[in-house]
């Protein structure tokens, strides 16, 4: 019945509008797979700017940054539901939470390979992904669990377009964030030491910056970050102790996308690959979004390897 | 001639001991369940069942005078260790029965092994392929996604709906649900105006809503499990679609409405009466077995699930068939459990035969509607 009136709303407008009833409903439809696309490539950019800091600091590839993500979302609901914590103090308390794991990884993890290769420190962030994840199903169990969103649940009407409230946390919470990485990296002394450590790390060392301490706020931040992503996306996507596999390989397909190491650029490959999906899923076939993701990120790769926004085999210091 | 007694005297003896080491031998139950990874949800309340229950049947004695035993692995949700572990229940542990194999996908690829070993098997998985064409040594539990789908489009011809939105998860699960749901739709009259898909961790579905939106569809209609649909659902609400949403019987427990909250509103599904147990009239012979394994359910572990009930159904019959059986004797253990009768479970009333390895009618689903957060039952 209701279905039957939606069709004659649109005939009502169009006959205003002079155009078919096709084109208005189509053009309604890619202004909403445009949203769609936006804020769930926000969701990939938050994670997706962890996997830049690690990179800036080490030239490795922290798979356990998805995880992070987890963590920061798991451990601020079970502080809020189990414990009876505020909503505010959990956050707190599950941001520091991970970013004592983050410390905790590089310390003891990390740090004792430091003679590694970069391949090897990536398999062992690879192992450590997977401890992580045990150590969350054993913690918090295997359920599926959902947060309060920040601010209520009434959509947002955009035309005949809509998006949530907690999507403007995301999309705001990103740039934030890009924001201050931007800073952090380009316009601190902490931040070029950093930057200086992956450049060449004996130099960084002989011109007195603390090689070791420098790897520790790297992972530090990423964990921070992560943890944010965690809290602001769960509302939207839930989460659960295996949440970590599939943000952690869609941050990183973005990571890639944009470019390895540069946060502007991860986040514009985050936006890149929500708007491929959401726009594939729409006008060709939601059975096959991922596969066209990945194609365009196998293209990406083949055409430029250091991705779409990276300057190319020049040094950043 | 002393000779001879005293052989006669060893062999007597040894013959009672060994009858009495076969009396003493545990009926040996084995399982392969998803008790972690994505069908964790299926698994573990499956495992927790089968544990109850036996250390239930063991404190009352056992069955026929033994003892049962557990025999249990985990498969992640993965059917390649699904295969991995019946070998290795058939050839090392060398169970009597096998009652598992959370999810369609596992099951369908441990059935091969299970027909070449000949060993009983009752599967707790959903897909109507698992008993269509019938395997001599398969039964099954759960209701089939067929027999869903048929209980959805019923309610729909009543309500008069004849165009309908298909949305479906890419898993097992929900492409198994699409397939029936696309055979079915023409004996009701139905038409499917939309048939799109979403992967088992996508998080956001309102492109494909968008588009479903703008068909003459009457209804929507979902077959998936985990968080997926609880996601469909509240973007329906987002994208302020207002026609009625149907989902299917694998959100069949709290967690569904918990995760969609209001958006769960009005939402129908067809499931089993273990839902709606304390709604049942008390004339209904289910009433009693639902409230029972409920009550024990719930006082050990929290929110009682549909599909720990499937395991309760499986482990009985199995045990009722050894026990009628007289023996674990794998030929005649099978043929007892084929002529299952009345049996009143948690799914329904169980009449199994030679052509039927479920035994299941469309009558053991009820359509219930949420309301309020809570089941209801629709009339």
């Amino acid at each position: 019945m209701s279905a039957g009136s939606a069709t004659s709303v649109c005939a009502l407008r169009y006959t205003v509008d002079f155009c078919s009833e096709g084109e208005v409903c189509m053009a309604d439809q890619i202004l909403q797979f445009l949203l769609t696309g936006i804020t769930v490539g926000a969701t990939y950019a938050l994670v997706a700017l962890g996997f830049s800091i690690i990179f800036n600091a080490s030239d490795v590839i922290n798979f356990a940054q998805g995880e992070f993500v987890m963590i920061g979302a798991m451990a601020t609901v079970a502080l809020s539901a189990n414990y009876g914590l505020p909503m505010w103090l959990a956050v707190i308390c599950a941001v520091l939470i991970t970013i004592c794991v983050g410390l905790l990884l590089q310390r003891f993890a990390i740090a004792p390979a430091h003679n590694a290769s970069v391949i090897t420190t990536i398999i062992i962030t690879i192992g450590a992904s997977i401890f992580l994840r045990g150590v969350a199903l054993l913690v918090w169990g295997k359920d599926i669990f959902s947060m309060p969103p920040i601010s209520g649940e009434e959509p947002i009407h955009l035309g005949q377009a809509t998006l949530l409230p907690q999507n403007l946390w995301i999309i705001g919470g990103t740039l934030v964030m890009v924001l201050g990485v931007h800073i952090f990296f380009n316009h601190t002394t902490h931040g070029k030491a950093i930057l200086a450590c992956s450049c060449n790390r004996m130099a960084a060392h002989l011109a007195g910056i603390p090689v070791g301490l420098m790897m520790l706020v790297a992972y530090g931040l990423s964990a921070f970050l992560g943890a944010m992503a965690g809290i602001l996306i769960a509302p939207i996507t839930f989460t659960s102790y295996d949440a970590g596999i599939m943000l952690g390989l869609k941050g990183f397909s973005a990571a890639v996308l944009g470019g390895m190491g540069n946060p502007m650029g991860a986040v514009a490959g985050g936006l890149l690959l929500g708007l491929i999906e959401s726009l594939s899923a729409g006008l060709i076939s939601s059975g096959y979004k991922d596969a066209i993701g990945f194609l365009i990120l196998l293209l990406v790769l083949f055409l430029r390897p250091n991705g779409l926004f990276s300057k190319a085999a020049t040094d950043r210091v | 001639m002393k000779k001879n007694i005293i052989a006669v005297a060893v062999g007597s003896l040894l013959a009672v001991s060994a009858s009495q080491a076969m009396a003493a031998n545990p009926i040996k139950i084995g399982t392969f369940l998803a008790v972690t990874g994505p069908a964790s949800f299926l698994g573990d309340p499956e495992l927790k069942t089968l544990q109850m229950y036996i250390a239930e049947v063991n404190a009352k004695g056992g069955v026929d005078g033994r003892k049962v035993e557990l025999v249990h692995y985990d498969t992640g949700g993965r059917a390649k260790e699904a295969v991995n572990f019946a070998k290795r229940l058939i050839k090392k542990d060398r169970v009597d029965v096998i009652v598992g194999g959370s999810t369609s996908g596992s099951t369908l690829s441990v059935m091969p092994i299970v027909k070449k070993n000949q060993i009983p098997f009752i599967s707790l998985a959903g897909s109507v392929k698992i008993i269509d064409p019938v395997q001599k040594w398969t039964f099954k539990m759960p209701h089939t996604d067929r027999m869903a789908a048929s209980k959805i489009y019923e309610d729909m011809k009543k309500r008069g709906i004849t165009r309908v939105a298909l949305i479906s998860g890419n898993g097992g699960f929900g492409k198994s649900g699409r397939v029936q749901s696309l055979a079915l739709a023409g004996n009701y009259g139905i038409k499917i105006v939309a048939d799109e898909s979403y992967g088992r961790k996508d998080t956001d579905m309102t492109a494909q809503l968008t588009k479903i939106r703008d068909t003459d569809a009457q209804a929507i209609l979902n077959f998936g499990f985990g968080s997926g649909p609880a996601i469909v659902t509240k973007n329906i609400r987002q994208l302020g679609i207002k026609v009625p949403l149907y989902e299917s019987h694998g959100v069949a427990s709290k967690k569904y409405i918990e995760l969609a909250g209001a958006a769960a509103e009005g939402v129908r599904l067809p499931a089993s009466a273990l839902l709606v147990a304390e709604q049942l009239s008390d004339s209904n012979p289910q009433k009693a077995v639902l409230l029972a394994y409920k009550k024990k359910f719930e006082a050990k572990y929290g929110p009682v699930s549909t599909f720990g009930g499937h395991a309760y159904d499986g482990l009985m019959i199995a045990l009722q068939a050894i026990d009628r059986a007289n023996s674990t004797d794998k030929a005649k253990v099978r043929d007892e459990i084929e002529k299952t009768h009345n049996f009143i479970g948690t799914g329904g009333v169980f009449n199994m035969s030679p052509t039927d390895h479920l035994g299941l009618g469309l009558d053991a689903f009820r359509m219930l509607e949420i309301k309020n957060g809570n089941w209801t039952i629709v009339k």
